[in-house]
């Protein structure tokens, strides 16, 4: 059985008298070590289901329905005192923005012990010992020195690695980064992919990796979830969704990145734009957008078709003619 | 400073002739007029104003018409009584608006919080002065629980006469102190309350709560430390403005302090001890600020002093 399954969850932000629905039913999987990664625009609602896992929604979300089943537990039907022992323990979060993640009024050391202290029954003197050998593990020079010093006065690779450490701290079976890259400089972005997916195949740790970077998905996860308007239009291995995509919107996706052999061209873009929670396009909510959209694609919306995996959620898959790359002839 | 200085001497002039006070209806036109020569009352202003300038920078604010005394010494005499008082009002904002403040941030839809936030509302909106003659009201004149004027006995501590320390003063002490912060009050919950719900919305709250932490810990340790920040800020300007509403809150309980002095000083035109007074209280804000700004550099480590290395 999968360390993680997410069963049909659903996320609704109430807001007055309307409800607006961010998550309409999705389902992925996570097996011990696995590195999945969830891909869409901004609105896709790729960090609302990483932070339903954890139940951290922002208010007033919540999870309005599904399981989220963690080792065989629900964990979308804990109280507060069991979520704890579950969140920077068992699955740990690593934000997108390092400048805001750490306190700017506690040192690191701070920061880290009491992280520890939380989950296990230790002295301050054996925790500090464990948050100093993290911080050599996440390549920070002369940890013992950084203990003391505040989150300003480091840069922000450094932070991250800092926010890294403390995610590793407590040795959890399962990371979940919200675009852990997105805040920082692109020299920098390559170093801390490469450090993250060091530690977790070194430590045998689960990844979910949430980006609307196409090119890191490819390089660091085994799995790839794309994620459009609170659903997921495509899913399956990374290599084979990357290589062969069969939902238009994955497709406008890959064909929008840079390409090495291709200097000085225009960008494709997808044209138009992610529609708003409130004003969904009825059927396939791509359709609008889409460039193979007929009277079929607003009749229903469309379930996820295709072998285990790769699967896509398009009414016609068949009909799409193969995909050959960014800025090739159409 | 100097500032401060140029008003307060520049406002005598028109707070009326210090001699009607000082001296009887028996004294002919001749004689005051003779007597404001050797006053210096008729110099030109500038020249009456460099001679107060002289003598103020060498601790010499003149004398105080009605007392006979320097000016200065009779400020000190009421300076504990008043500093008791805001230090007694302090303690009680302190103590009910972190409390109150953190809880209405963390339920924002309790209906205690409501309650609160509607009658901080009222505590904004009464005057000190109404507050003060309410509690007396209903304390001293109805319940009998409180004595309604003055300090009480006092006692003597390395010749500071302080009512902190025998239960009699303790007792005077406390309805000035609470109507004095009552009008501090409110504004100190609300501002506590939304500061602190911005921050419960920053990452690193989000964060804090994704390490598994307990909530006390995220809400005292994460949340309130930076909430306290921009209210130590406003706090050092309040302590300043709280000695403003001390003249109130005085008067009404004939409370012995400088604001009560100020205000007989007032009646009876005694000029110096008016001006003595204003740059006193000016000396206390700057002096208030200046702490204010230490306590934050240290509170908030992202602030440094020049040439402190960290």
């Amino acid at each position: 059985m999968a360390l993680l399954e997410v069963k049909d969850l659903q996320v609704e932000f109430p807001l007055g008298r309307k409800t607006l629905q961010a998550l309409y039913g999705i389902d992925f999987a996570l097996d011990k070590g696995e590195r999945l990664g969830i891909v869409g625009e901004s609105g896709a609602g790729k960090s609302v289901a990483a932070f339903s896992i954890l139940n951290l929604l922002s208010k007033p979300g919540r999870i309005s329905g599904g399981e989220i089943l963690f080792e065989g537990r629900d964990l979308s039907k804990l109280n507060d005192k069991e979520m704890r022992t579950i969140r920077g323990n068992r699955i740990s979060m690593i934000f997108q923005d390092p400048m805001m993640t750490l306190n700017p009024v506690l040192t690191i050391g701070t920061q880290m012990v009491e992280c520890l202290k939380a989950h296990r029954d230790i002295s301050s003197a054996e925790a500090r010992e464990i948050a100093i050998s993290k911080l050599r593990e996440v390549m920070i020079p002369s940890p013992e020195n950084r203990m003391d010093s505040y989150p300003h006065e480091l840069s922000g690779g450094m932070r991250q690695r800092v926010v890294i450490a403390i995610a590793l701290l407590t040795d959890p079976s399962i990371i979940i980064a919200d675009e852990p890259t997105t805040a920082l400089d692109v020299t920098i972005q390559a170093e801390i992919m490469a450090l993250m997916l060091e530690l977790c195949k070194t430590n045998n740790v689960g990844l979910i990796l949430i980006t609307h970077d196409l090119a890191v998905v490819s390089q660091v996860t085994e799995r790839i979830m794309v994620m459009y308007a609170g659903r997921v239009v495509e899913e399956g291995y990374t290599q084979e969704v990357i290589k062969n995509p069969r939902h238009p919107y994955t497709r406008g996706l890959l064909k929008a990145l840079p390409q090495e052999n291709r200097p000085g061209q225009r960008l494709n873009q997808i044209p138009g734009s992610m529609p708003a929670l409130d004003a969904i396009p009825a059927g396939c909510a791509f359709n609008p957008r889409c460039e193979f959209a007929d009277g079929d694609c607003v009749k229903a919306v469309p379930d996820l078709v295709g072998e285990q995996g790769h699967r896509a959620a398009c009414v016609h898959v068949d009909r799409i003619p193969a995909f050959v790359g960014a800025g090739g002839a159409e | 400073m100097f500032v401060i200085s140029l008003i307060g001497f520049s406002i005598q002039d028109n707070l009326g002739d210090p001699l009607r006070e000082l001296v009887g209806q028996s004294v002919s036109e001749a004689e005051r007029d003779a007597m404001r020569e050797r006053m210096g009352l008729n110099d030109p202003f500038l020249v009456q104003y460099g001679r107060f300038l002289s003598k103020a920078v060498q601790g010499d604010l003149g004398n105080s018409y009605f007392f006979k005394k320097p000016a200065l010494e009779v400020i000190a005499a009421k300076f504990p009584a008043t500093l008791e008082l805001v230090i007694g009002a302090t303690f009680i904002i302190v103590v009910f608006s972190v409390p109150l403040g953190v809880f209405c941030a963390i339920n924002p839809k309790s209906w205690f919080s409501k309650f609160i936030m509607g009658f901080s509302i009222v505590g904004i909106s009464v005057p000190v002065f109404l507050t003060a003659i309410f509690s007396i009201y209903i304390f001293a004149v109805e319940l009998g629980w409180m004595p309604s004027y003055g300090r009480g006995e006092t006692s003597d501590l390395l010749g500071w006469q302080s009512g902190f320390f025998t239960w009699d003063g303790f007792v005077h002490l406390i309805l000035p102190s609470f109507s004095l912060a009552s009008i501090m009050m409110p504004l100190f919950i609300r501002l506590i309350r939304s500061e602190m719900m911005e921050i419960l919305q920053m990452d690193y709250v989000r964060f804090a709560w994704a390490k598994g932490l307990y909530p006390a810990r995220v809400w005292f340790v994460h949340a309130l430390k930076n909430t306290l920040l921009p209210v130590i800020t406003v706090g050092g300007v309040q302590v300043g403005t709280m000695l403003a509403y001390t003249i109130l809150t005085e008067s009404v309980f004939q409370w012995p302090g400088m604001g009560f002095l100020f205000l007989e000083a007032v009646n009876r035109v005694d000029t110096p001890l008016i001006i003595a007074y204003i740059i006193v209280v000016g000396l206390i804000f700057v002096v208030t600020n200046t702490i204010v700004d230490l306590v934050y550099t240290w509170v908030n480590p992202t602030v440094k002093l020049v040439g402190q290395k960290s």
